[in-house]
């Protein structure tokens, strides 16, 4: 049943996951650095920053991801000349190309969950910090980050979650990933039901076990209010 | 309170209507049962071909079509009892292409469509009526003369394209390999630099060399890989249709349409095209 | 101005903060200009290139019509996954077992699943269906794909503003003899449509950002895909990115500012039950594959960021 597996070697159906879940981590850890700097120039106290962060947000969140991966790869690799220190390498190229194209967009939504986590502080929590005479980085670090953290995990698994997913769409520009080898195989091989379930059952081992981890998290660590 | 939500209510229904509706104004030729009216040679003909191939068939700014390909099923299907408005030209995508003719959906096809034994265990070929070869597009000044100069070096095709595969496997192993999703893209990288070559069907590269961003910037390596002869498709066992095609194309050398088509499709981009083919004479 | 983390700012803040200001317009300078040189070296700013967009012919002939294949795909979609949605979101909350279980593993399978596996599934399901061409299958895939996923979505939303109204609602109903049906008919149902209308409306930008997929992967004539068409005739790659991806934003800040617009106009309604589903309610149901299990869909938290909470699909 499973035979025509084997007609598959590069990519084959573990290594294509293998680099859904590559391209998982490394976007992952990218947006939280990016999402973060773009969190802290949305509360910043400096105006323009602050402008900025709104409008990259709304930007980014208002394209859709498949025209900013194909972009990557056809704008700046092509005619802007960025290889990502492989000109010679299709393959590394569009790996690099599809975490960058990731980290652009995921980190808008990484923004607003922290963003949103720090909303949730009551006002009153930093002004009773600051009224003990607590200094900024004191206030920030003891007090609301502490709060912010636990009330972020929720949303932020989600999107660790829609980002699983998303890697997808770097099959449109020809990373050896997931889906690219199941429009390979779907189209080449009869067992239509069969590939469409080997797929999807890969991708709720990914996403299931992530996503009940991370809310058992952050139900256990919800500040109580 | 109530009208407040109710006016909200609308407003929502009403929007979702529109974008449902006010785009579905052709929807009357997505019904599935609109395709059998192409098989019954009623009053409209479904023809199709490339929407997206300069000089061979290219959907045009103010939304007719031109090029070679164009031009043959405009004459056959004249051939066939169709005027030219009677013609409704459908885009058919390479991969689509055995689909659409086995249910029906296009009468016949003009696609450079390449005769070979696999396609034609599902679909029947009138023709060939044009004879290309693959070859490799280099930008104006580039030292690439043969295949084995693409070693290292990086080689550009289509998504679904066999031709960069079959460059690598039989002429330069060490080509790296770039698939894009249509030609132009791959033009745009061979124009900055970041591909070498890019090859197809020379009749396909001499057409977007000739566009009027392009001129002189790129040439044809003028390497012959291989023989691609273009057919007409037509759906399997569909005998009748291919003999009558076939007569149109016969006719349509002898009274030399074929020429000037050729001429006017392919005379700008400097194309030196191979003699008008025999029908049945597959140029292997 | 004050908020959590900091105070109104005294002499030595408001200095920092001008010398702040001043080094980010430099970087933003630096990395705007580069951008600039860059396009210039590479001729991309010529002219010839941009002109073809002032022209009617490039809108009417490759970009309005594929926009509206775009929203058509979106509109329909909706439309479809709406009652679907509906449908599987009040299963969810039915009174017998089976019912909440089966209607449960459906909407969390779907939901694990990325949209495009569905849609490279439909669209080699529907290859040699009967009636339907070769034309139509890609939009037909599409819309299947973007069906199967957000009624999942919607399901969510739908068991949440229910979920959300007062209790006392269904007790009343009760308490005066309404039948189970009669109760989620006449009572829960109507009052949660306007409770979630924010979130529903936001999520057609999810939406309209999927249908791109087919546009790059099926080959759906969409907006994405006749910027192909386009370029293979104007030879401008880059420029016709840039105005597809404006297209992109201008549709979906419509969409958002509409649902925003939606949610005050609902919240402000003082007799109501005061609860609403912002935007950002769908962020806690967009994309968990593990369910209720957050019980984090934010009821009336929306903070005026007014953007589609989707997390990034």
């Amino acid at each position: 049943m499973f035979d025509f597996l084997s007609n598959y070697d590069d990519p084959s159906l573990l290594g294509a996951f293998w680099m859904t879940v590559k391209l998982t981590v490394f976007s992952a850890v990218g947006s939280m650095v990016w999402g973060t700097m773009l969190a802290a120039m949305r509360v910043s106290p400096v105006p323009l920053m602050r402008g900025f962060g709104t409008a990259y947000v709304n930007i980014v969140r208002n394209i859709p991801l498949t025209v900013i991966i194909v972009f990557t790869s056809l704008g700046l690799a092509d005619i802007f000349g960025m290889t990502m220190g492989a000109p010679d390498d299709f393959k590394v190229q569009g790996f690099r190309l599809a975490v960058l194209g990731f980290v652009a967009y995921t980190a808008a939504f990484v923004c607003e969950a922290i963003r949103s986590g720090i909303n949730t502080v009551p006002v009153g929590q930093a002004e009773a910090a600051r009224a003990i005479g607590l200094s900024f980085s004191q206030v920030l670090g003891l007090i609301v980050l502490p709060q912010a953290f636990r009330a972020v995990i929720g949303p932020l698994a989600n999107v660790l979650i829609a980002l699983t997913k998303n890697t997808t769409v770097a099959a449109a520009i020809g990373v050896a990933e997931a889906a690219y080898l199941m429009k390979e195989m779907i189209e080449n091989e009869a067992q239509t039901l069969l590939i469409g379930a080997v797929f999807a059952f890969g991708f709720v081992v990914l996403t299931l076990p992530t996503g009940l981890f991370l809310g058992w998290l952050s139900k256990r660590l919800a500040v109580k209010r | 309170m109530k009208l407040r939500k109710v006016s909200a209510a609308a407003a929502t229904a009403l929007v979702l209507a529109l974008t449902a509706t006010a785009c579905g104004g052709d929807d009357s030729t997505d019904s599935g049962s609109d395709s059998t009216s192409t098989s019954g040679g009623g009053d409209k003909i479904k023809v199709g071909i490339k929407y997206d191939q300069p000089g061979l068939g290219l959907k045009e700014p103010d939304g007719s079509f031109a090029g070679f390909d164009v031009d043959v099923a405009t004459y056959v299907a004249k051939e066939l009892g169709y005027e030219p408005d009677q013609i409704e030209f459908v885009e058919t995508k390479s991969a689509d292409r055995e689909n659409a003719l086995a249910r029906g959906d296009v009468k016949f096809i003009a696609a450079t469509y390449s005769i070979n034994d696999e396609r034609a265990k599902k679909v029947d070929f009138a023709g060939p009526y044009l004879l290309a070869h693959q070859d490799l597009l280099v930008k104006a000044d580039s030292d690439i003369t043969k295949g084995t100069d693409l070693n290292g070096k990086k080689l550009c095709s289509v998504t679904g394209s066999t031709s960069a595969q079959n460059v690598k496997d039989s002429i330069a192993p060490d080509a790296q390999l770039r698939e894009n999703s249509g030609y132009s893209e791959c033009l745009a990288g061979l124009q900055s630099g970041a591909v070498d070559a890019l090859t197809t069907d020379d009749s396909i590269l001499a057409g977007y060399a000739a566009q009027e961003q392009y001129k002189g910037k790129f040439k044809l390596a003028g390497l012959k890989l291989s023989n691609e002869n273009y057919g007409i498709g037509v759906k399997k066992g569909d005998t009748a249709t291919v003999d009558k095609i076939n007569a149109a194309l016969e006719k349509m050398v002898s009274d030399g349409s074929w020429e000037t088509a050729v001429k006017e499709n392919f005379g700008p981009a400097d194309y030196k095209n191979e003699q008008a083919p025999k029908i049945g004479d597959i140029v292997k | 101005m004050s908020s959590v983390l900091y105070d109104a700012p005294g002499p030595r803040a408001k200095r920092r903060n001008v010398i702040l200001t001043v080094v980010f317009v430099v970087l933003l300078a630096l990395l705007l200009w580069w951008v600039w040189r860059t396009m210039d070296d590479k001729d991309q700013l010529e002219w010839s290139l941009w002109e073809p967009f002032t022209t009617s012919d490039a809108w009417t002939t490759y970009l309005l019509p594929g926009l509206a294949n775009t929203l058509k795909a979106a509109g329909l979609s909706m439309v479809i996954a709406l009652p679907l949605g509906a449908l599987f979101g009040i299963a969810r909350l039915s009174d017998h077992r089976w019912v909440r279980g089966v209607a449960g593993t459906v909407v969390e399978f779907f939901r694990a699943i990325p949209v495009l596996l569905l849609m490279l599934f439909a669209n080699q399901v529907y290859t040699g269906w009967p009636g339907i061409s070769a034309e139509d299958r890609p939009m037909y895939a599409v819309v299947t794909g973007l069906v199967l996923y957000n009624a999942s979505v919607l399901a969510e939303v739908v068991r949440a503003g229910i979920l959300a109204l007062p209790k006392g609602q269904t007790e009343a109903a009760q308490a005066i003899g309404l039948r189970k049906g009669q109760t989620m008919g006449s009572i829960l149902l109507p009052q949660a449509v306007t409770v979630m209308l924010p979130a529903i409306v936001s999520q057609l930008v999810v939406i309209v950002k999927d249908t791109a997929l087919g546009g790059v992967m099926l080959q759906f004539t969409d907006l994405l895909n006749s910027r192909g068409t386009l370029a293979a005739n104007y030879a401008n790659v880059i420029q016709s990115f840039v105005v597809v991806a404006i297209i992109y934003i201008i549709v979906n800040f419509i969409i958002t500012s509409f649902a925003s617009w939606l949610e005050q106009r609902l919240r402000r309604g003082k007799k109501s039950t005061g609860a609403v589903l912002g935007p950002a309610a769908v962020e806690g149901t967009a994309a968990t594959g593990a369910g209720g299990a957050f019980g984090g869909i934010g009821i009336g938290a929306g903070d005026g960021g007014g953007g589609g909470g989707d997390s990034g699909n």
